[in-house]
């Protein structure tokens, strides 16, 4: 019998099986999550599967975010805030408000997901807890309040494709390269059904902010899960954080076995990676920087569950400093979280950045849910660091995102056009990647 | 849920229709089957929601029900009265929420047979899908037993209240 995946090993303990892939389980779940636009249809399905006697199964690893519509951006968003606040006094579950942040970001800043864990989230990106070694994965709001009431779900275990990437990564290139890069040589729906695992010197070598771009970004192969092989780091940057609620004893053991079978192995060299840009409508499209050079932009957008965190913006200010943005574009920053605002506040990065032409503004998803923060316009070009380009993510059907990391959105800026980020002084961004070697968390 | 093995139309749609196109962000404040019903693919076929009649089929390419784990996407689908959906292939969360709301779905690689317009049916006890139109009949993948079981249960909403009572 050959050795196991990360994927099989945290489905194995949670559901106390042997778990290779193709198996279908009930594995335990540690922590249950949705937010303002996925909850109340879950609290719906808890109610009917619950019925009278309606108890959460863990309301203290409960978690309710209002991050989509904050603040709320017309009546019924507001009902649907009210609804998460009414059902979390009502069922003691842990709720987040309008501000507080992004419900991935959150979850990791305070502590709620630990290596090894299983992670389930009305969301997408709940594929964003493998930076930390978890088994984060997406799951329908049916999945969602049922779980509420049981605190397990059905898996199939999945089969699980390895990336590995050799060396170091060269100035200005960045985690949001390699996942960039990733999706584009495998495709949109390369890696569906299958859990994803990132090893290799280079993705060893990022700090945790980083880590956590490749596992979010990982259902946009088609993921089931995305993780990083948990080590030493990650206990330094959970207990750096601003809650120990679970992370206060953090195992870093956990490591797919040198035999595991995996159903695919793909593997690079750091130093031969360029900045990537993912071009409409599709994060597949990724193609070399150099390849969009001089595209013209009229809306930069810093933030999202994939690069909203304080290196994020501190790397876009560190750019900026001093500069103005090109007179033909606007720029909306939004932190992933209030931490980070507070973060960007206290450490002069949000001065800079209002110096330099942005605009700031309420921690969550923004324009990234396409209702609200900042929607583009029909023939609206915009660069982000957000996630996903498809037709109308961000606003109108006519427009169009183009996806890079925050040091290509940076560079940009101050051109007005898509600009090569090594183009502009690298010693900018130098202290990005050390930052939670100081202390300095997510 | 309407019976898929009545015939009736396809709406055919390409590759990687993804969960905002099936129902764009700003319907999505709502919850209720029949309010999102109103409005699938509303901005990629507006037709679609002005026109759809119960019973009929969304047929997709590949990759369909991609991006967000929005259960929206799926629900929207059902209140519409869609009776089935059929695609070369289907992203992960929305064939999960689809079998979990009890919205049949079907893996089938010659969906690309279907065109627009045509009748079909779907029968989920084969796993066949028939094209009255062309006259032909495409061989779909069966559920896996397990999945069989859940839907055979009527989702999982009964599957766990089942499970709850047991308990």
């Amino acid at each position: 019998m050959t050795g196991k995946t990360l994927a099989e090993k945290i489905l194995a303990e949670k559901s106390g099986t042997d778990a290779r892939a193709g198996d279908y389980v009930e594995a335990a779940v540690d922590v249950m999550m949705a937010h303002d636009v996925t909850g109340p249809l879950a609290f719906q399905t808890f109610r009917e599967v619950t019925g009278d006697d309606a108890e959460l199964f863990a309301p203290e690893r409960t978690v309710l975010t209002i991050d989509h519509h904050a603040p709320a951006d017309g009546v019924q968003a507001a009902n649907n805030h009210n609804s998460v606040r009414g059902f979390a006094a009502e069922f003691g579950a842990v709720q987040y408000d309008v501000g507080d942040g992004i419900c991935h970001q959150v979850l990791i800043e305070d502590g709620f997901v630990a290596p090894g864990d299983l992670v389930v989230g009305a969301d997408s990106h709940s594929t964003t807890f493998g930076g930390v070694g978890a088994f984060g994965t997406g799951v329908g709001s049916t999945d969602l309040g049922t779980a509420f009431a049981t605190g397990e779900l059905w898996f199939r275990v999945p089969e699980t494709k390895r990336f590995e990437v050799a060396g170091d990564l060269p100035d200005g290139v960045y985690a949001k390269d390699l996942i960039l890069k990733f999706i584009g040589d495998v495709g949109f729906a390369g890696a569906t059904y299958d859990a994803v695992e990132f090893g290799g010197e280079a993705i060893r070598g990022l700090p945790i902010h980083e880590r956590i771009v490749l596992s979010n970004m990982t259902i946009e192969m088609g993921g089931k899960a995305g993780l990083v092989e948990p080590d030493e780091r990650v206990a330094r940057f959970l207990a750096a954080g601003n809650g120990d609620v679970r992370a206060a004893d953090v195992d870093t053991s956990l490591a797919p076995d040198d035999d595991a079978e995996y159903d695919a192995r793909f593997t690079y060299e750091g130093s031969e990676i360029d900045p990537q840009v993912s071009k409409p409508s599709n994060p597949e499209n990724a193609v070399p920087v150099t390849a969009v050079e001089g595209t013209e932009i009229d809306q930069l957008f810093v933030g999202t569950c994939t690069n909203g965190r304080y290196e994020d913006i501190r790397l876009v200010a560190d750019v900026l400093e001093g500069e103005r943005l090109h007179p033909d574009v606007r720029m909306v920053v939004v932190p992933a979280s209030k931490a980070v605002y507070r973060k960007a506040l206290e450490s002069g990065v949000l001065e800079t950045l209002i110096d330099a032409g942005a605009i700031f503004q309420t921690a969550g998803c923004g324009p990234c849910f396409g209702t609200h923060s900042g929607v583009l316009g029909d023939g609206d070009v915009c660069l982000a660091t957000a996630n996903r380009n498809f037709p109308g993510r961000e606003g109108s059907m006519e427009s169009s995102v183009y996806l890079a990391s925050p040091a290509t959105v940076a560079a940009s800026a101050l051109y007005g056009e898509i600009t090569d980020p090594r183009a502009v002084e690298t010693r900018r961004y130098d202290d990005y990647r050390v930052a939670d070697r100081e202390g300095v968390s997510s | 849920m309407t019976d898929p093995s009545t015939p009736a139309r396809a709406w055919v749609f390409g590759d990687d229709v993804d969960t905002d196109q099936i129902i764009p962000s700003r319907f999505i404040v709502s919850s209720d089957p029949d309010d999102l019903g109103q409005h699938p693919f509303n901005d990629l076929r507006p037709e679609f929601s002005e026109s759809v009649e119960r019973g009929e089929f969304v047929v997709g390419g590949h990759n369909f029900g991609s991006g967000s784990s929005r259960e929206h996407a799926p629900l929207s689908l059902v209140g519409a009265g869609v009776a089935g959906v059929v695609a070369r292939s289907f992203a992960r969360i929305f064939f999960r929420n689809a079998i979990n709301l009890g919205l049949a779905v079907l893996i089938c690689p010659d969906a690309d047979r279907i065109a627009d317009g045509d009748e079909i049916s779907v029968h989920l006890d084969d796993g066949t899908v028939v094209n009255h139109t062309a006259d032909e009949t495409y061989d779909a993948e069966p559920l896996p037993p397990f999945l069989q079981d859940l839907v055979e249960r009527g989702g999982l909403v009964p599957y766990t209240k089942s499970k709850l009572s047991e308990d």
